[in-house]
């Protein structure tokens, strides 16, 4: 039961048990027994001794007497056996996990698929280059774009060819005379289907893709060459060298609806906003005129919204935020360099960067805040940009001669890019096509429903 | 006036179960906040013990620690409580990282006989503080705690104690190896109050 009765027992009968040491305890107890105060313990009874000292003291209930050591063994014994005196409780509701209210550095290792979207890979190096030969090097024109039904169209001299990005074919939409040419802009219209070819000789010719034929020519907007086009439903809106802007109504005889004079000098950016509500412009002249359509067809008097002054160099470069209305990128051409962004609400200048080289196009992704833009000289590249950071994230090389021309598939993944080196490259840089599907459905045509109201 | 000082510094057993388990509520806010269990900025500052607390606004976790002091008072004005322990675990694995082991020692006399004791809030205070202070000095020995953790409680009653309700029987979850330090004590002559705080041992290399 403990320790000192195993003690007298076995000094009894244990020998058996543990021979050695039940010899070497004898041996002691011997030798111990006799000393020269003691020299004989004959007539001691010490098993009676050893009784009185141990046993005899637990029947007297005497707790004052027991060692330290017995009582720190049977509290050892007490933990040991706690299952017996203890009962362990706990909440059967558990306090909530506090993983909801940690903040995103806490959890990193939690959600990796969150942390690794930014760190989407973005290809240094095109993805495809095509040849284009006889591409006109010339920063006022827009000889390149991507339509909504996947369908790439540029031209190349008098010529404009159409390349499906679908299969990869290629087919020639039209070659125009010399007299007439060269082809100075080409822009889809929303439906992906009809296609406005703008000349040298000022004239604007509407083909039909699907069949390949012409569908009418524009004739009067203009008096020198038409460097820039821009599409809002069934308006056609044409820039040209003139300075003149032209709003075009295509289904009606006397298609000339609206006229903006503004700039003094060629026209060579036309961006409608994404509402169809605003146009943006860009000349020669460094100007850029915000045109509010509401205020132009309620007064025949063409006058601005905005006149943007702060470029120093001509402005081609225009782009329309998808994520926010009233906010529009521009680029200035070689002595300018600068990206500004502009709140078209008020006309205030947001932003400023020096790029430092020409800007000849812009483009949002449709994906992520990010822009990318593409310059001329010394580099040629294209600059990913986080907005409104504006920390390069990219910086892409590969045309040997500026950027001059840029469109964006309508997934919104892929740009395409002409240069004055006459190639065609195309550049995954805005990422995969996955998520972005419904997006791209809904970002061309948000004001279809405007043109069935009236 | 000889009187009044007297009656001032006399303890009952509903009175020190009051004490202990508002320590406990205190103790566990602070083990909370200083371990890093719950973010920083769901904890508000009182003043309490003479010592700025912090007391967590989360409604879950105010409402778990506020449940758990109302059971903890009445085993401890039965005397059938013998230990509490909260313990912080991995979220991702379960493992038991820290045990904050609080052992109560009950005067069974008071239980039984219904007699109180003597002594002064202010001194109990005192010894309280000591122990909040050794809490919130305590992240600068105990491992670092780079995952998210949750935590729970375990209190360790008499046989005889009826489970409630909302309580379940529950696994000791002990750490094995442990590191131990023992905090300070403090004691109402009703509940003495041992505090310990067990930790994984993960500098094994450092004793070979």
């Amino acid at each position: 039961m403990d320790a000192g009765s195993l003690n007298s027992s076995s000094n009894l009968k244990g020998q058996s048990r543990f021979p050695l040491q039940e010899q070497f305890l004898h041996r002691r107890n011997s030798k111990e027994n006799l000393d020269r105060f003691i020299p004989n313990r004959s007539a001691m009874d010490f098993d009676y001794a050893h009784f009185m000292l141990t046993e005899g003291m637990e029947g007297k209930e005497n707790p004052a007497v027991i060692s330290p050591s017995r009582e720190a063994y049977r509290k050892q014994l007490a933990e040991a056996l706690n299952m017996n005196r203890t009962r362990i409780l706990a909440f059967k509701d558990k306090p909530p996990t506090p993983v909801e209210l940690f903040p995103q550095e806490h959890s990193s290792s939690v959600n990796p698929v969150k942390s690794a979207k930014p760190r989407r890979h973005i290809p240094q190096t095109s993805e495809r280059t095509l040849d284009a030969p006889d591409l006109v090097d010339d920063f006022y024109l827009n000889l390149l774009d991507w339509g909504s039904s996947n369908v790439l169209a540029i031209a190349l001299g008098n010529t404009v060819y159409l390349w499906d990005a679908s299969n990869g074919s290629t087919s020639e939409l039209v070659t125009i005379d010399d007299e007439i040419g060269p082809v100075t802009c080409v822009n889809w219209g929303p439906d992906g289907r009809h296609i406005a070819i703008g000349l040298n000789n000022s004239e604007v010719q509407l083909w039909d893709s699907a069949t390949n034929r012409q569908l009418r020519t524009l004739r009067g907007g203009h008096r020198s060459r038409v460097g820039s086009l821009a599409w809002n439903n069934h308006i056609l809106t044409t820039g040209g060298m003139d300075g003149q802007i032209t709003n075009n109504d295509v289904r009606i005889r006397s298609h000339i609806i609206e006229t903006y004079r503004g700039h003094h000098q060629e026209v060579c950016g036309l961006k409608w906003s994404g509402s169809g509500q605003q146009l943006a412009s860009g000349g020669n002249d460094n100007l850029i005129h915000i045109w509010d359509r509401s205020v132009v067809s309620s007064n025949s008097a063409t006058q601005w919204l905005h006149r943007l002054e702060d470029h120093t160099s001509a402005v081609k470069a225009l782009a329309w935020c998808p994520f926010q209305s009233n906010l529009l990128a521009s680029g200035g051409g070689g002595g300018d360099r600068t990206i500004k962004f502009w709140n078209t609400h008020t006309g205030a200048c947001l932003n400023s960067i020096d790029t430092g080289s020409q800007v000849c196009g812009l483009l949002w992704n449709k994906n992520e805040r990010e822009l990318l833009s593409s310059h001329g000289f010394t580099q040629n590249q294209l600059t990913l940009w986080k907005y409104p950071s504006m920390v390069k994230m990219a910086e892409l090389t590969g045309h040997t001669s500026r950027v001059l021309f840029m469109s964006q598939s309508p997934d919104g993944c892929t740009v395409a890019t002409a240069a004055g080196d006459e190639t065609l490259r195309f550049w995954n840089v805005f990422g995969v096509p996955e998520a972005s599907k419904p997006a791209p459905k809904t970002n061309p045509e948000p004001f279809s429903q405007v043109n069935r109201i009236r | 006036m000889v009187s009044r000082t007297v009656a001032k510094d006399i303890i009952t057993l509903r009175g020190s179960a009051a004490i202990v388990s508002e320590f406990f509520g205190y103790a566990a806010n602070s083990i909370l906040y200083n371990r890093g269990v719950y973010p920083e900025e769901s904890f508000v500052k009182v003043k309490k013990y003479g010592l700025p607390m912090l007391l967590t606004q989360d409604d879950g976790v105010k409402s778990f620690i506020s449940n758990l002091n109302a059971q903890l008072s009445e085993w401890l004005e039965a005397g059938k409580l013998q230990r509490v322990v909260l313990v912080i675990m991995s979220k991702a694995t379960g493992e038991v990282l820290e045990r904050w082991n609080f052992s109560i020692e009950t005067d069974n006399e008071v239980v039984e006989k219904g007699v109180s004791r003597e002594k002064s809030d202010k001194e109990i205070m005192r010894e309280i503080q000591a122990i909040m202070r050794q809490i919130a000095s305590s992240i600068t020995y105990l491992p670092c705690l780079d995952e998210p953790c949750v935590f729970d409680v375990l209190a360790y009653t008499d046989k005889d104690v009826a489970v409630p309700f909302t309580w379940i029987e529950s696994d000791a979850k002990l750490i094995a190896n442990p590191q131990m330090v023992k905090l300070h004590s403090f004691d109402t002559k009703i509940h003495k109050v041992d505090t310990l705080v067990s930790y994984k041992n993960d500098d094994e290399w450092e004793e070979q």
